[in-house]
């Protein structure tokens, strides 16, 4: 039971960003996607999910075609967690976490006392059920990422797929968020999410997947594959992986960008 | 922990049931004072008693000439003002919903210019009223259809957002059209009545035409009421909104299809009014948030009680008749900078 890919060709029409990449993600794993910019992370994202078309070779949902699940049975199954925007109408938390619930009714029904209670319940298990019914225009930016995780949750998807969950938000935001990452891979959810920080796949990942120019550079285990050669090579310039100890006497890696010569 | 930000909850939310009777009182107190007055003023008992033996049959006692006043004089006006006024009200929240966007309103995409073309050529080839409300209903429903026919053959990268450029190109090649209609219409007798027509008007509205126009209007908003709930998501990025299950692209036509028909419905009825579906489902996503199941009842009872208010003022204020699109304008325009202002404060 995994979302995979096998041979993928990815990109736009005749803009071709990536081919013959294979990947997969597991229930109960986190898997943090890195790369540079413009190295094809959003694309090859936006093509797991469905939302555009493999150029080459299949996405496959529990074994079967992305392209043949029927739209609903997919989004009960897969679930995507956006940036937070600040645009968004003036829904309350719960509001936009009830959005998470529209695959499991009816085309014409309104949200049912059970997609109230699913909803408030997924906000409550990321500790922001205190806030359902404040507006999305008077809660913080970490907030409303947690709204959208909570989104997904509704949604009842065992595989999460998360674009750069803590971009736009402060470091204190950034790691409430990671901190919920890693209780949700305790509840069995499989979760891909891409980053900037390679310290956050450090913390969180149990694989990572490393992009660049559309084909993945390297995957595996995070202390194997996320050294320093490998960092190094990812983002064009020196980056030390090291090792410090904490005051409660673990130990802990981060990177460590070299200053330029 | 952001405790200091604003309430702990939108006060609108949990006032919805209050606002939607707040909004159907003002509307009756309107109704009530739209029968009254008048170049023939009616007391308000009278107008009471006169639509009570009308909805009972039983006899009400007034004079012949009161009750006609009542019934057959102003009844149509007010429920062809009431019925235009949610119309274009429901298909402006609409549209807000569907381009993501609070300020846009039912010309987006050309409506209103290709109504009025439909309306232009009708004049100027001296049709009976029937056959030019058919031709603005035709013109608008093809204004759309060119639009997102175009928005189509351009491709799917930023759907949206050529939608609404595609709209306003279209909507100044109609008015292209238009401006050609009237340089080439009798200055006469049809340039004024093109004219007229352009800023809209209740006065010549007779009951047959209201009954068809109301067929149209019923089965454009019957969708988006039974949408309601789906409509929400279309508020959200197509990505979101297609991860959560949604067929956008047929959910999108639906919408414009039903929000089209009621807009070219009324359009086709009154002419060109504009200010209501923009400036109406503001003012309701405001007062309830955005929820669509509470803001298109809200937007239907505000609209109807806001045009109402507009036509009796255009009847009665002066001795000829203003056209309620001026007066719209007028009204409009400070509403919407003040509701502007409140969004910004929020």
């Amino acid at each position: 039971m995994t979302l995979s890919a096998r041979g993928l060709g990815f990109g736009f029409g005749n803009r071709v960003v990536g081919t013959g990449l294979s990947c997969h993600l597991d229930a109960g794993e986190v898997v943090c996607l890195l790369g540079p910019n413009g190295s094809g992370k959003s694309t090859l994202m936006r093509t797991l999910l469905g939302l555009q078309a493999s150029l080459a070779g299949d996405v496959l949902l529990e074994g079967k075609p992305l392209r043949s699940w029927p739209i609903v049975e997919r989004a009960r199954r897969l679930a995507y967690v956006p940036q937070a925007a600040d645009s968004y109408f003036d829904f309350s938390l719960l509001e936009l976490v009830e959005m998470g619930r529209a695959a499991h009714r009816g085309l014409l029904s309104g949200p049912s006392a059970e997609d109230k209670r699913a909803a408030m319940a997924a906000l409550q298990s990321l500790g922001v059920g205190h806030l359902a019914h404040r507006s999305l225009h008077a809660v913080s930016g970490g907030e409303r990422q947690l709204g959208l995780i909570a989104r997904a949750l509704a949604t009842e998807a065992p595989y999460l797929v998360m674009d750069e969950p803590t971009a736009n938000l402060d470091y204190g935001n950034q790691a409430r968020v990671l901190d919920e990452i890693g209780r949700l891979k305790e509840r069995g959810i499989g979760i891909l999410l891409s980053t900037h920080h390679p310290e956050q796949a450090l913390r969180v990942a149990d694989r990572v997947l490393l992009l660049r120019d559309g084909s993945l550079i390297g995957q595996g285990d995070v202390g194997a594959t996320l050294t320093s050669e490998a960092l190094s090579s990812l983002y064009g310039r020196t980056i030390e992986v090291a090792t410090v100890r904490l005051a409660n006497g673990g130990e802990r890696l981060v990177c460590v960008p070299s200053a330029s010569a | 922990m952001q405790r200091w930000r604003g309430a702990p909850m939108s006060l609108g939310r949990a006032r919805f049931p209050l606002w939607l009777a707040l909004s159907a009182v003002a509307l009756a107190v309107v109704a009530l004072w739209s029968f009254s007055v008048g170049r023939f003023p009616v007391a308000a008992s009278d107008v009471a008693r006169a639509l009570w033996s009308a909805a009972t049959g039983s006899e009400s006692g007034l004079a012949n000439h009161v009750e006609a006043v009542i019934l057959q004089v102003r009844a149509p006006r007010l429920l062809a003002a009431l019925a235009v006024g949610a119309s274009l009200a429901a298909a402006g929240a609409a549209y807000q919903n569907l381009f993501k966007n609070p300020l846009v309103s039912p010309d987006i995409l050309g409506v209103s210019a290709g109504c009025a073309l439909g309306a232009g050529v009708g004049i100027l080839l001296s049709l009976p009223l029937m056959a030019v409300q058919g031709l603005a209903f035709v013109g608008g429903i093809s204004a759309v259809a060119l639009v997102v026919l175009v928005g189509f053959c351009l491709g799917r990268r930023d759907a949206m957002l050529t939608l609404i450029l595609t709209g306003v190109v279209v909507g100044s090649l109609f008015g292209a059209g238009i401006a050609l209609v009237k340089t080439v219409a009798d200055p006469n007798n049809q340039l004024p009545a093109i004219t007229f027509w352009l800023l809209g008007s209740f006065a010549s509205v007779m009951p047959d035409d209201l009954a068809i126009a109301l067929i149209p209007m019923a089965v454009g908003l019957v969708p988006l009421a039974a949408l309601r709930g789906r409509i929400d998501l279309l508020a959200l990025s197509e990505d979101e909104a297609r991860s959560l299950g949604v067929d956008v692209v047929t959910l999108r036509l639906a919408v414009i299809g039903s929000a089209t028909l009621v807009t070219a419905s009324a359009v086709a009825l009154a002419g060109i009014i504009g200010w209501v579906g923009l400036v109406i489902p503001h003012a309701a996503r405001l007062l309830v948030g955005a929820r669509f199941a509470r803001v298109l009842p809200l937007s239907l009872v505000l609209g109807a009680a806001f045009m109402l208010a507009v036509d009796t003022l255009c009847r009665t204020v002066a001795a000829i008749e203003i056209p309620p699109g001026a007066v719209t304008a007028f009204v409009g325009t400070p509403l919407f900078i003040t509701l502007l202002a409140a969004t910004l404060r929020k």
